[in-house]
């Protein structure tokens, strides 16, 4: 059986890096006696993917990993098990069964995520946010109604001028913050930092001096159907029985 | 939601920021205003190296399942973290609570090697904490120390209030006692030193006066307090069967340096090599039942999810249930994806057997320690290995599929020469030889010999803290002898050497049998930007030599004497139980290339008999 685990980090938990969190769910496993395959070989490892790496300093309501079980398991009692293992700053939010394909997989399917960036009134706390400056609501339509939005994109290895604004699938400014929705996945990944480094850019702004703070809401896949139809990767289970 | 000592732009700037937040599982949170007593426990490194130490795991287990204690953690910041913390006045902080240590009745830091001795400055400073603890007064926690180091905490001894002397288990509680009854009695913190100082193995270094003679050495070491006790006797748990051990020890979210779960077998070692500090002060050697081992394996899993299992102690191959435990591991656990690490054994058919199925041979390599190249010098040293067994066994492991060998030695052992420095590559090429009389088509491409050497210091409470050590120049010369030895080797090819610096054994060898006139030099290294002093990335010997000459101390005085029999060493008044009588004597037949037997061989009469614990009364059972 594989399953997909749905699950949120917050608070003191957004300072552990990506790699350090895939650690902490393998002890997180073993604890609860969650039932998980293993690999081969002479050093067997959990058969686990995480779907979306996220930024050390970044919350989020909507992080994902699939796992493949050993036996059938009960996805209630796993969810149960799973949150009496956890520390503050993780919880477990769903636990659904996928199909057992490998085109199915969390790590190839997912093609957007949505986030929320919040105006600090200092960068030394997430906690104090302020409201949006009623003139950047304007300011964004015009950024929007660019041709292109060409940026410096680094990676770990080179820098490349890339056009973000075929990534940005939505952007909307609110009192409490800027709903970003952009393309995500292995095919096309943008970052809501760049997007906010590049809009304080346009609008003038010293995109270092401007504290922000990031939190995604959710990741998605494309839904069979129409190209810009997505779907939360939980949403995409298998319905048996 | 928990607050953090460090604001989010700090966090987000520094290397590692989950080394400084805490809320690791297990990791115990109370509540502040229903205890009486917050002790802040930290390890004098950074925090990788901090949590992978069981002493720690286990005096937090301990203190913890107390109702009126709470006991946190505190590690050394990192470069990054410490240069920050200087310039925007942040005071260091317990981990659980994220609480200035400056607010706490205790901090206790363990001392596991001289080069930490900085450290333990910087968190002193960083907690707002007077260094000397003469100027300390009724805002400031109690500094105690322990561990190794305080075997002989004399250089240290101007920097904390007390020390405890032996194993954690025994008198912690009635130490915290007696400060509980003190606060509520409305007593000074003179008061309760003086009460601690009353309580066996409670060392205050204040209380006590140190006169020299003219050349330097000790002329008188007294208690200048009533309360203080002339002799301080070292703490030994005897029953480590039934005592504290962490069964849900703190699980860390970063990779530090022991990934696992530990299992103490037994603590103390029979072997009694004459160079090994722990040998002596651990005596007498005690096991912890099988069984209780095995219930500790499966809860610790369960609690941790770690994915590997190791056990700890000096010398495993002689913990008489090895073999039951070692298999029961395999059995329970291998097939659940768990790693069993099992520390350098003896090598025998038994070893080569669990390891072909705990390893990937192929991978995997053999670990021997003869320490000295010669027969003749592994005979002064009392290390009870020949060159047989070492050829035996590495000729079974060759046979077995294994083709790589690591090989520890020490250079600089007392009444070594020139031809026991070169033994060490011919031992190397022997075993080499031996692997390569595997006819060709049987064995596994070449092999790999890899041979490193440290230079020797004499500890304290050994048969050789009366020897005199070297200098630098010497050291090098002696690795220099042996680098071109290895080239002269019929399959030098197949073998590597490795060299551990000398700068640091240097100071490493002044700190261990120092005395409080070090605490001067410390301190001035301190101040001229000594830190991390066991990174050599951050070792600078500059600024040591700079600090032992504004303070005009010799280092000659401390590496370069032989000790003579009636001199008074700065721990002399530490009774461990082994007798100095006893070290004397196997000081003299060391020399003479005399070797004594192991503890389950013969009683030997050290003094440890009279803990009346582990080996010393087994066979009376």
């Amino acid at each position: 059986m594989k399953a997909r685990i749905k699950f949120r980090k917050y608070g003191v938990m957004r300072f552990i890096g990506h790699l350090d969190v895939m650690r902490f769910f393998q002890k997180a496993m073993r604890r609860a006696g969650i039932p998980i395959a293993f690999t081969g070989g002479y050093s067997p490892h959990m058969i686990m993917s995480f779907a979306q790496p996220l930024g050390v300093g970044v919350t989020s309501d909507g992080e994902y990993l699939d796992i493949e079980l050993k036996e059938e398991t009960d996805c209630k009692e796993a969810v149960r098990r799973l949150n009496e293992v956890m520390v503050e700053g993780i919880e477990v939010t769903d636990f659904v069964r996928i199909p057992d394909d490998k085109k199915s997989s969390g790590m190839t399917i997912v093609a957007a995520a949505s986030y929320l960036v919040t105006l600090l009134e200092s960068a030394k706390s997430a906690d104090v946010t302020k409201e949006l400056p009623d003139s950047w609501k304007a300011k964004a339509e015009a950024f929007l109604g660019q041709e292109s939005i060409v940026v410096l994109k680094k990676t770990k290895r080179s820098e490349a001028k890339t056009d973000i604004r075929p990534m940005i699938y939505q952007m909307n400014l609110k009192p409490e913050g800027i709903y970003l929705f952009l393309a995500a996945g292995s095919e096309q990944n943008l970052k809501p930092d760049l997007v906010m480094e590049a809009f304080m850019g346009f609008l003038g702004e010293d995109f270092k001096s401007v504290p922000f703070h990031y939190h995604r809401i959710d990741v998605y896949a494309r839904q069979p159907g129409g190209k810009n139809k997505f779907a939360p990767l939980n949403e995409l289970k298998e319905t048996k029985e | 939601m928990r607050k953090l000592a460090l604001n989010d732009e700090i966090l987000l700037k520094i290397e590692k920021p989950a080394r400084y937040i805490g809320n690791e599982v297990n990791s115990v949170i109370k509540d502040k205003e229903q205890v009486n007593i917050r002790f802040a426990m930290c390890f004098p490194d950074v925090y990788e190296i901090g949590m992978s130490h069981l002493g720690i795991q286990i005096l937090y287990d301990m203190f913890n399942r107390w109702d009126d204690v709470w006991c946190e953690r505190v590690y050394s910041p990192w470069m990054d973290l410490d240069q920050i913390m200087r310039e925007e006045h942040i005071l260091l902080f317990a981990l659980e609570s994220q609480d200035p240590i400056k607010e706490f009745d205790f901090l206790g830091i363990t001392i596991q090697y001289e080069m930490c001795y900085t450290n333990i400055l910087q968190i002193l400073d960083l907690s707002d904490i007077p260094l000397y603890a003469c100027d300390r007064d009724e805002s400031d926690p109690i500094v105690i120390g322990g561990g190794p180091c305080a075997a002989n905490p004399e250089p240290l001894a101007q920097f904390f209030d007390l020390f405890y002397i032996g194993e954690g288990e025994t008198v912690y509680e009635q130490l915290l006692d007696a400060y509980k009854e003190n606060k509520q009695n409305g007593g000074s913190r003179k008061t309760f030193l003086e009460k601690a100082a009353e309580i066996e193995g409670i060392y205050v270094p204040g209380f006590y006066r140190v006169t020299y003679k003219e050349d330097g050495t000790i002329a008188d070491f007294t208690p200048v307090n009533p309360h203080a006790r002339p002799v301080i006797r070292k703490q030994m748990e005897k029953d480590l069967t039934n005592t504290y051990y962490p069964q849900a020890p703190v699980v860390p979210f970063i990779k530090v340096t022991q990934d696992r779960i530990v299992l103490e077998i037994q603590r103390g070692c029979i072997r009694g090599c004459r160079f090994c500090q722990a040998g002596m002060l651990y005596r007498p050697t005690r096991e912890r039942d099988v069984e209780t081992l095995k219930q500790y394996a499966f809860q610790m899993l369960k609690s941790t999810g770690h994915e590997e299992i190791s056990l700890s102690s000096l010398s495993s191959s002689d913990y008489s249930q090895l073999k039951e435990l070692v298999t029961f591991l395999i059995q329970e656990f291998k097939g659940e994806g768990i790693n069993i690490s099992l520390p350098s054994l003896r090598i025998d058919a038994f070893s080569l057997d669990v390891m072909g199925k705990v390893q990937d041979i192929r991978k995997s390599s053999l670990t021997f320690a003869p320490e000295a190249g010669s027969q003749r010098l592994r005979d002064v040293i009392n290390k009870g290995l020949t060159k047989e067994m070492i050829l035996n066994g590495a000729g079974q492991a060759f046979e077995g599929g294994w083709n790589k060998v690591k090989l520890y030695f020490m250079l600089g052992l007392p009444t070594e020469t020139e031809e026991d420095m070169k033994a060490i590559p011919r031992l190397a090429d022997e075993i080499a030889r031996r692997y390569y009389e595997i006819p060709k088509e049987q064995r596994n491409g070449k092999c790999q010999i890899t041979t490193s050497t440290s230079f020797f210091i004499p500890k304290p409470f050994t048969p050789f803290q009366w020897a005199k050590m070297y200098t630098n120049e010497e050291y090098i010369a002696r690795a220099a002898i042996v680098k071109h030895e290895f080239q002269e080797q019929l399959n030098r090819k197949s073998l590597k050497y490795h060299w551990h610096d000398a700068e640091v054994t240097v100071l490493e060898g002044v700190f261990a049998r120092g005395d409080r006139k070090l605490s001067e030099v410390i301190l001035e290294a301190y101040r001229l930007g000594c830190l991390y002093d066991s990174w050599t990335e951050s070792f600078d010997n500059e600024k040591w030599m700079n600090a032992f000459q504004n303070t005009g101390v010799d280092i000659g005085f401390y590496t370069q004497r032989e000790r003579s029999f009636d001199e008074i060493f700065p721990w002399d008044f530490i009774d461990i139980g082994v007798t100095k009588a006893f070290l004397y004597q196997e000081w003299q037949r060391a020399q003479k290339g005399e070797v004594t037997p192991n503890c389950r061989m013969e009683c030997s009469g050290c003094g440890a008999m009279k803990y009346k614990g582990g080996v010393c009364i087994e066979s009376k059972n």
